[in-house]
């Protein structure tokens, strides 16, 4: 099951709920669907069937509209963007999906990022789940808009409705026609219809589809080409002051002894130091440079001395954690996901046993646009203006931090600066709304660069045991996966942690990956939270999370256990790619199992003519991945060709090839470009980022020392998707974590250097290759 | 004391420290917002505008050094460059975007027929997080060819 779909159990939230004060107590059969006339036009939406029974779906008091999406009576459609903008281009893609079954003009649609208003449901952006979440429920609400406008249409024209169709904002009976427009201004469009009728109105086979699957050019985009787009960082409000963090030396446990600001004092502009006091504990030790603009809150944190007690994560380094993590996996701890019975005895068994360990570095979110956020109390409610990944994770923890309820505070949507998950994570709101309510004025926090990256809550580094248990005939017969580090989840989230085969609670999102589709015998894959990490610094999630790690170790590791056994790395996953067992696949998110991943692979090999004779210190490595989660698999595989300079430990990718199956795609071009970001984050993750954690901070606080990609350092991308009309499934992520282990791979085919770290360095190869002479 | 320049064509004058970066006097004195903030120290790009036609880096150059200098921003520039963006689909988040065109303006006015080694190099100091690098370099070449049919003035008096 999904997570998402967990949460609604386990909470009774729904995604669409109208109502923020029944919300918990809503199910899916206590709420109708209804279509109201407003006097703006019509509107469709979920609503309470308490609401529907008995009212009248006109009363625009009883009826609160926009949902997701409205007709106008000039017959514009605006659908509303309850997800976070950030380079995915989502609003364009949903926006589609609407527009396809409400047959309307493509010109005629326009979209509307909304607040975090509880009556746009359930909200977060990450995951990849966007388009999966909400294909199917956007196609009926389009196809129910559709069946209205028809049925009124017909009457307008004196019609019988079955013989009308409708096309391009029009409803037509032969050579007669009405537009859309007219039919919002006569028609009488209240409709309701039962969760049961709204999951069975017809929608379109996919060879009837006009918008779907064929290429537009971006709402989002023009705006982004000439300045006007605004981000959180715009936000500005009459009368605001400017708050910089002063960050404490450790992320917890630090307390401020002593300020002193006497310099300062002299900077003009500069207001005061403000220590904050936290009751959700989220910034504890910090205090804010307050100034009437922010270049003399700058000028001004430069002369001002603060003295803390500082906390114990001071004394932590990242070999500490590492260690800590290799401890806990010789421990009996953790969740077990996966524990076949017969492991034990498979690995007694076995004629041989393979094992390898796999480590991975800090690494930064380092989206573009420094966290910020501006706060201010207007008219009894708290508004907070910011891009963010997370509202309704992140409301409650304002609203603690402000001793206020939740219904207090709203949160307008803006454009985000990047997300990669780093603005799932809302701490960054905490400082702004303390401050505003502590000068009762309205107060803007803008991080500094190196104030977000050491606020960061960054991948955790991790460390993986791997084990292949193989027969007599060299057959796998058992796999074990351990795998140690910092869990997001129980930290910020821990109503989204699972329960494991032994009773232990683990953070899903940091073991997906280890629970992969090939079939490798008895399976034991255990998830261990890092308390040391946990202690130290705050882990976040960032773009996959879990198999950022997993996949690293679990398709290095597959590449080494094929030579082990001396057979082709292709051949050998192949081998074990069967749909059958917990490998078949299920309806509708993973029809096909392990065959689709088969499918990926056997392209990609094609398609970078794997096996081609390559010259000296230049190779080929292979990597799969199913994404995200293996409840919404989008199926990967990737070919890298790298070349290694024997001499320095240089590694140069020249080429990546991609194929992926990620069922329907809805805007082509928006997800080929998905994946080529994914995919080259991937490449900067395996060879130019990653930090450390030096007397509990990260090393790397800038651009000086802190080196992602650049243009170029951007090799031959060729990326293709299968032809698929299954579950539209995410795209966020697959390509991402595919590539590291692709280009380790590739190293130990040029050079016979083995690496099992990530970032891969020059000195590593170097040692690497050193043990191969 | 007061700065006097001219921004977009417009003159203003400004008076606040000399040593504030120009990058806050464009954002928080004018209002001018579509010039961004990333790292402060002159190695993301996303502050990029031009002095005197010449792309800089905003956030680490002072007020006190552009008296009397012609500024250029994302909201000044000629269209060229952003239809090719737009042609290409090039931003992801966007927010890098004004540095990368207000970078590439700058390059294709110094050489209108950049091969693909001089965009590498003029724009590797342009940082793109999500990765776009791709379709920016296909929308640099775009932009070219059509500056190449079309001359127009890019930015403060620089002609192609």
């Amino acid at each position: 099951m999904n997570k998402f779909a967990h949460l609604i159990r386990e909470n009774g939230l729904q995604k669409h709920d109208l109502n923020s004060k029944t919300k918990k107590e809503f199910s899916i059969s206590r709420r109708g669907f209804l279509i109201g006339a407003t006097t703006m036009g019509f509107t469709l939406g979920f609503v309470p069937i308490d609401l529907v029974t008995g009212a009248e779906p006109n009363s625009e008091l009883r009826f609160e509209p926009t949902v997701w999406y409205s007709i106008d009576t000039q017959g514009m459609i605006t659908v509303n963007i309850a997800e976070a903008e950030m380079g995915q281009h989502i609003g364009t893609a949903l926006a589609r999906i609407v527009a396809e079954e409400l047959e309307v003009a493509w010109d005629d649609v326009g979209i509307n990022y909304v607040d975090a208003d509880p009556k746009y449901g359930y909200r977060v952006t990450g995951g990849s789940w966007s388009l999966w979440q909400n294909f199917d429920l956007l196609s009926r609400a389009g196809a129910a808009g559709r069946k209205a406008l028809i049925e009124e249409g017909a009457k307008i024209l004196g019609v019988p409705s079955h013989k009308c169709k409708a096309k391009s904002s029009r409803v037509h009976y032969g050579n007669r026609s009405v537009g859309y427009s007219e039919i919002v201004s006569k028609g009488d469009l209240s409709r309701r219809f039962t969760e049961d009728e709204l999951s069975q109105m017809p929608i379109k086979e996919p060879e009837q589809r006009s918008l779907v699957g064929y290429d537009t050019q971006a709402l989002d985009i023009p705006e982004k080409t000439n300045g006007a787009a605004i981000y959180g960082i715009d936000a500005s409000v009459e009368g605001m002051v400017y708050g910089k963090p002063i960050i404490p030396p450790t992320r917890y446990g630090s307390t401020i002894l002593k300020v002193d600001d006497e310099d300062a004092k002299k900077v003009a502009g500069y207001i005061q130091t403000l220590i904050l006091d936290d009751p959700s504990a989220t910034v504890p030790g910090w205090a804010l440079v307050i100034a009437d603009s922010y270049h003399a809150a700058i000028r001004a944190e430069k002369l001002i001395n603060v003295e803390w007690k500082i906390g114990e994560g001071a004394k932590v380094s990242e070999a500490d954690i590492l260690t800590h993590g290799k401890k806990l996996i010789q421990s009996e701890k953790g969740a077990l996901l996966i524990d076949d019975p017969e492991v034990d005895v498979s690995y007694q068994d076995a004629h041989s046993v393979l094992n390898q360990t796999y480590t991975t570095s800090t690494v930064l979110h380092f989206q573009m646009e420094p966290v910020n956020a501006l706060a201010f109390y207007k008219n009894g409610i708290w508004h907070l203006h910011t891009g963010n990944q997370w509202q309704s994770l992140c409301l409650p923890l304002f609203a603690k931090a402000l001793n206020v309820s939740a219904e207090k505070i709203i949160m307008p949507s803006y454009l985000l600066g990047g997300g990669f998950g780093r603005r799932l994570n809302g701490d960054y709101g905490v400082p702004a709304l303390l401050a505003s309510k502590a000068l009762n004025k309205p107060v803007k926090v803008v991080f500094s660069r190196e104030d977000d990256t050491r606020f960061d809550s960054p991948r955790s580094p991790s460390v993986q045991a791997l084990s292949m248990a193989f027969n007599k005939k060299k057959k796998t017969i058992g796999m074990q996966h351990h795998a140690a580090a910092g869990w997001p989840t129980e930290v910020m989230a821990d109503f989204f942690m699972e329960e494991g085969k032994n009773g232990v609670k683990f953070d899903p999102f940091s073991i997906n990956g280890a629970n992969h589709w090939y079939s490798v015998g008895a399976h034991r894959v255990r998830a261990i939270s890092n308390d040391l990490a946990n202690k130290t610094f705050r882990p976040g999630w960032l773009r996959s999370v879990g198999p950022g790690w997993t996949n690293w170790a679990l398709e290095s590791f597959m590449d080494e256990a094929a030579h082990s056994v001396g057979i082709d790395p292709v051949k050998f996953r192949l081998q074990h790619l069967i749909s059958r067992g917990r490998n078949a696949g299920s309806k509708p998110n993973s029809i096909g199992g392990a065959n689709r991943l088969a499918q990926v692979l056997n392209r990609v090999t094609d398609k970078a003519f794997w096996g081609q004779e390559m010259p000296r210190n230049e190779g080929q490595g292979v990597a799969t991945s199913f994404g995200q989660e293996r409840a919404m698999p989008t199926w990967c595989a990737c070919i890298a060709r790298v070349k290694v300079d024997t001499l320095t430990g240089q590694v140069r990718v020249q080429q990546l090839d991609l194929v992926i199956d990620a069922g329907t795609i809805v805007h082509p071009d928006g997800a080929l470009a998905q994946s080529e970001g994914a995919a080259l984050w991937g490449l900067s993750m395996a060879l130019f980022e990653g930090t450390q954690f030096e007397h509990g901070q990260v090393k790397d606080t800038n651009l000086n020392t802190y080196t992602p990609l650049r243009m170029a350092d951007v090799p031959e991308l060729n990326i293709e998707f299968i032809p698929s009309h299954y579950q539209s499934v995410g795209l966020g992520e697959p390509a991402t974590t595919v590539i590291a282990p692709a280009i380790a791979n590739a190293i130990f085919a040029a050079t016979g250097a083995r690496v099992r770290h990530i970032p891969i360095t020059p000195d590593a190869v170097m040692q690497a290759l050193e043990l191969t002479s | 004391m007061a700065v006097q320049f001219e921004i977009n064509g417009q003159k203003v004058e400004v008076d606040v420290p000399g040593d504030t970066p120009l990058l806050w006097v464009i954002r928080d004195e004018l209002d001018l917002k579509g010039t961004k903030f990333g790292c402060g120290i002159g190695q993301c790009g996303a502050c990029t505008v031009h002095v005197d036609g010449v792309a800089i880096r905003s956030c680490i150059r002072s007020l006190s050094s552009i008296q009397d200098k012609a500024i250029t921003t994302i909201e000044g520039i000629n269209h060229p460059p952003q239809a090719a963006w737009v042609e290409t689909q090039a931003p992801q988040c966007g927010y890098c975007q004004s540095g990368q065109i207000m970078q590439a303006a700058s390059l294709l006015s110094q050489l209108p027929d950049p091969t693909d080694e001089d965009i590498k190099q003029y724009m590797n100091g342009n940082l793109c997080r999500c990765m776009a690098y791709k379709r920016i370099h296909a929308a640099i070449k775009i932009a070219a060819k059509n500056m190449k049919e079309t001359p127009v003035e890019v930015s403060g008096g620089a002609k192609s």
